[in-house]
């Protein structure tokens, strides 16, 4: 599908346009933003008490940034909704209870900020060599300039630019802070959505703007992308096993999970990219549904360290039980949505030739059953501390969009239609060259 | 003359640089957003630079003029400047709110807070 | 009934039961309705497999060809018997075991022992590694609760190393293989004659038996046998389930599973890949044995013995031949019936008398002679004595390494039942015949809860029963083995 905005054709005017790819993108945010939203009405009264308007009308902006970078063909319109989603995104951060998330907006602005400009900065070297900004234009006129220098930099600092939005190591320093301090809607939102539309610009710039043979063999992208992905699953999941703070164990585990995407997209194959794509999705689900759980947990018990939820699933097994089944998705059991993408990424890791990777990854499996695991024995084997409170079981205005979510994690590892068949689908597009 | 024409980009080059510098090493918050827009507009200096073409005139039809300078950059520049606004308003929007829950803007200071976990930059 | 309905059933149970919760008579009442239909159910599905036709459910696929399916066979079948059957005498030993020891949270311990035994007839049941996979998962996890009950530190680290070990093998080396394997053949499915066969180059056929052997960790093969004794801390109850009923029974099943209808016998045979696999289960049959004649710990000393006792089951699964497979699967049913006589003795000699070392017994014989006649027959049956079950398991598991031509596996089985008599009928030997050290204990018989001793009895009399009338299971083995190759 295209739309043309202000009846202008291509590539004069700005064109929106749908695949594969992006369809899935769009299904995702919004499906997402529409499963968390029931949940969020009730986070929401609890945590910003006053002026809810604007907060709401931020984060309803950060979602149309969002939609805009995924449906637009139109490389400028990237940057400009990045921009619009990223600023929202800053000041719903700084809505976070703690004066601390003040600081980690203001990071995440800067970070951010430098990451968009490297982006315009790529932007503009390509215009400068192509006189368009129309992706599938792009496309078509980069072949002619491919051996320019200018287009070497401009793949670079679009590469480099996205990294920071999409939190690859070790440009994720950003994300832990901001993630821990945001509102807990926020934080799921953001986790189930941000990081991922970043990845897809990133795709569709390697695979369809600058084309694989370009990107993988002008330059040493995949093993590059290939090294920064392994070091990211294996430092985001070490550190996450020593995190006492679980929002910020969930975000260090975010760091490992975005480098299990980017490892399917660095082997350049169908199914490698199928599997990044696929788990890019099932990783939506699982964090939205673990960052709700943790959220109905900090309302219950007003906080979400490891010392002070000891003993609380017994007091308030329906959200811990929540916790640990979309634990389970991370972690890849089978069943569950997170089991499948790891099976497509090991099998997309064989069929590539490359064995040795599955022990990275069974590794850093086992690295997130162990800290999945200690928040699990925390919450039923540990003893209540001393003089806590007895937190009560959330209110089902929490608890049933939660379970939604959860269930939502087992449906699409028992049915994969939708998320196998989309994510083939866009590979096959990806890789098929222009859209 | 191939290396004085093209000065605007060397111009750009320094500018970024002066931008990165004073984001990364300078402690004030303020002193950051400063930098910030640096950076920024070192880029926007790029493109309109992009847009020049010698002996060009104002992209404004009228008779006379053959070559005319390509108006696309600069209409993305002002896209972009406005983001740059909105930008550098929300940063220091975040500056002053964080002055008035740590009653400073040194990162040194800010880190010293709360441990090295969650310095800024 | 479909296998996947008889495999429900303690799921169901379970939460019945968790939901139960404090009110005692309501929750055993809802146990031993659980532990009988699931008995009921899985002898319903005798029939069928007797026939040769054993019911097939495909109940979802997941991705193309990746499937959770069940099959009930003749190997699953006597897996299935034999967790449910022993599942009753468990249900009345821990009953009464558990309020003995005045334990809280039952709600929680008899749903996880519910989900324990599901899991194991899911493993039983299973139709294809992924599926098999999932229940072994279930199984280490639901088990997870039981060893860790008293709560103590000791216990969650205890627990702690179990499931470490379970979990970090279970995906770090079985899903590997089975990774490998669906990559190799394109199929995870069980068949007869195996799938390997042709698909995966020979050279490299050992490395995938390690990883499937090693990565089984519930087979406590050395050097993963290290959780096994680390779960004692666990209740009597838990202990009997984790040894005879469910969890290393469960491990060697699949090992045979595996042995059998992933790689096929004749293709071990033919190609020898697991015999050397084979002489770590006979280094670990050895030196576990050596380490159990060294403790003084009751229940650990028995541990050690069923680490032991587990690699008589992969050493006959590997070395494949027809009456190797044979013994291996008498041994996974003779074993399981003479261990668990073994644990609940132990128990209750803990209930009855708060006795854990060996060095303690002496004496204790007059004083609980029914606990120490069980516990005489389930050693002697384990010795492979004639006139006890355990024999049949000795003698084919012999015959074949004999036939297999593999000396040291023979000398291994030898020179392990000699030590067999050393450090296990030492036990009641010394309960029997030495003088009580303890002055102060009374005179006359002091037996544990009669629940617990009748449990314990019944167990007994199963292992003699199995020596005389072995027939049901014989049919079964024979099933599983090529047609053309008669083993009696």
């Amino acid at each position: 599908m295209s739309y043309h905005f202000g009846n202008w054709p291509p590539p004069f005017g700005i064109e929106y346009r749908v695949d594969a790819v992006n369809a899935l993108l769009a299904l995702l945010i919004s499906g997402v933003a529409l499963f968390l939203l029931p949940w969020a009405k009730t986070s929401v009264n609890l945590e910003i008490p006053e002026r809810q308007g604007p907060f709401y009308a931020l984060f309803l902006l950060a979602l149309s940034g969002l939609m805009g970078i995924t449906l637009t063909g139109d490389a400028f319109n990237v940057f400009v909704f990045l921009e619009i989603s990223s600023l929202s995104t800053y000041a719903l951060i700084a809505h976070g209870q703690d004066r601390r998330a003040l600081k980690a907006a203001f990071r995440y602005l800067i970070m951010g900020t430098i990451g968009a400009t490297f982006f315009l900065i790529g932007i503009g070297f390509l215009y400068a060599m192509t006189g368009t900004l129309n992706m599938a234009d792009l496309a078509e006129r980069l072949p002619e300039v491919r051996d320019s220098n200018v287009v070497h930099a401009a793949l670079a600092f679009i590469v480099v630019g996205l990294g920071l939005k999409l939190a690859l190591f070790p440009l994720h320093l950003w994300l832990p802070n901001a993630y821990a301090f945001a509102p807990n809607f926020i934080t799921a939102f953001l986790a189930a959505t941000a990081t991922k539309v970043a990845l897809y610009v990133m795709l569709r710039f390697i695979f369809t703007v600058f084309s694989p043979e370009f990107s993988f063999t002008a330059m040493p992208l995949a093993a590059v992308l290939m090294t920064l992905a392994i070091a990211g699953m294996v430092a985001g999941s070490w550190v996450a096993m020593f995190e006492v703070n679980l929002k910020r164990l969930l975000a260090y585990s975010s760091v490992a999970q975005v480098g299990y995407m980017v490892l399917g997209v660095s082997l350049v194959t169908a199914a490698g990219v199928a599997a990044g794509i696929l788990h890019l999705f099932n990783h939506a689900l699982m964090k939205a549904a673990l960052f709700a759980a943790l959220g109905t947990i900090y309302y219950q018990i007003g906080s979400v360290r490891l010392t002070e939820i000891a003993g609380m699933g017994r007091h308030m097994p329906w959200t811990f039980t929540a916790f640990a089944l979309a634990g389970l998705s991370l972690i890849g059991v089978p069943l569950t949505a997170g089991f499948t993408s790891k099976w497509y990424l090991v099998i997309a890791a064989l069929d590539a030739g490359q064995p040795w990777l599955i022990v990275i990854i069974m590794a850093t499996s086992l690295l997130a059953i162990y800290y999945i695991w200690r928040v699990v024995e925390a919450a039923w084997f540990h003893d209540t501390p001393e003089g806590a409170a007895l937190p009560n079981e959330a209110p089902l205005s929490l608890l049933v969009p939660l379970w939604v979510l959860v269930a939502l994690n087992f449906y699409f590892g028992l049915d994969t239609r939708l998320n196998v068949g989309g994510a083939e689908a866009a590979a096959r597009t990806l890789i098929g060259g222009a859209p | 003359m191939e290396l004085l024409g093209h000065y605007n980009y060397y111009v750009v080059v320094i500018l970024m640089m002066i931008g990165l510098y004073t984001i990364i090493a300078r402690g004030n918050l303020v002193k950051k957003v400063i930098g910030l827009n640096i950076f920024q507009t070192s880029v926007f200096i790029l493109f309109i630079s992009l847009g020049k073409i010698s002996g060009a005139s104002t992209p404004v039809w009228r008779d006379g003029v053959e070559v005319y300078s390509n108006p696309l950059p600069h209409v993305l520049i002002l896209t972009a400047i406005v983001v740059g606004v909105a930008t550098t308003s929300v940063a220091l929007a975040l500056a002053v709110r964080i002055h008035e829950a740590y009653g400073s803007l040194d990162d040194d200071e800010l880190r010293g807070s709360h441990g090295p976990d969650d310095s800024i930059t | 009934m479909s296998p996947f309905s008889v495999v429900l059933i303690p799921f169901v149970g379970a939460i019945l039961i968790a939901l139960a919760g404090k009110r005692d008579r309501l929750r055993d009442g809802i146990g031993w309705a659980t532990a009988i239909a699931f008995f009921l159910a899985v002898l319903g599905q005798l029939g069928p497999v007797l026939d040769g036709a054993g019911r097939e459910q495909l109940l979802l696929e997941i991705l193309p060809g990746l499937e959770i399916a069940f099959a009930v066979e003749p190997l699953g079948m006597i897996f299935a018997l034999v967790a449910s059957s022993l599942w009753l005498v468990a249900t009345l030993y821990a009953q009464s075991y558990m309020k003995a020891g005045g334990y809280s949270h039952l709600g929680r311990f008899f749903a996880s022992y519910a989900i324990a035994l599901g899991a194991a007839a899911g493993v039983a049941f299973s139709a294809n590694l992924l599926t098999m996979f999932i229940f072994y998962e279930v199984l280490s996890l639901s088990t997870y609760p039981l060893v860790a009950h008293s709560g103590t530190e000791n216990a969650r680290r205890g627990a702690r190393v179990y499931l470490g070990y379970l979990l970090a093998t279970s995906i770090g080396l079985f899903l590997v293989a089975i990774i490998w394997t669906w990559h190799a053949a394109g199929t995870l499915d069980f068949r007869p004659g195996g799938i390997i066969e042709g698909n995966i180059d020979p050279t490299w056929v050992p490395l995938l038996v390690a990883l499937f052997m090693f990565g089984i960790g519930k087979a406590a093969l050395m050097p993963v046998h290290r959780w096994l004794p680390s779960a004692m801390v666990a209740p009597a109850p838990v202990s009997a389930l984790l040894h005879a009923v469910a969890v290393v029974k469960a491990g060697v099943f699949c090992v045979v599973k595996v042995a059998v209808f992933v790689f096929g016998t004749d293709f071990l045979v033919s190609t020898g890949s697991g015999i050397w696999v084979s002489w770590v289960a006979a280094f670990t049959i050895v030196a576990a044995s050596l380490i159990a004649l060294t403790l003084d710990d009751l229940k650990a000393r028995l541990a050690y013995s069923t680490i032991a006792q587990l690699s008589y089951v992969v050493l006959g699964a590997l070395v494949a031949t027809p009456l190797a497979i044979a013994g291996a699967t008498l041994q996974i049913v003779m074993h399981a019936f003479a261990k668990i006589t073994l644990f609940f003795g132990a128990g209750a000699i803990q209930t009855a008398h708060d006795k854990k070392k060996i060095s303690q017994l002496d004496g204790l014989g007059r004083a609980m002679p029914l606990t120490f006649g069980a516990f005489t027959i389930a050693t002697l049956s384990i010795i492979g004595l004639p006139l006890f079950g355990g024999m049949w398991a000795k003698w084919y598991l012999l015959s074949g390494s004999i036939d297999a031509g593999q000396w040291v596996l023979v000398g291994a089985l030898l020179t392990s039942s000699v030590l067999n008599i050393v450090y296990l009928l030492v036990i009641p030997a010394r309960a029997f015949f030495l003088p009580s050290r303890d002055e102060t204990a009374p005179a006359g018989i002091r037996e544990a809860p009669w629940p617990m001793v009748a449990a314990m009895l019944i167990t007994a009399t199963c292992c003699v029963v199995l020596f005389f009338r072995p027939e049901p299971i014989f049919t079964l083995v024979e099933m599983l083995l090529p047609a053309s190759e008669g083993f009696q």
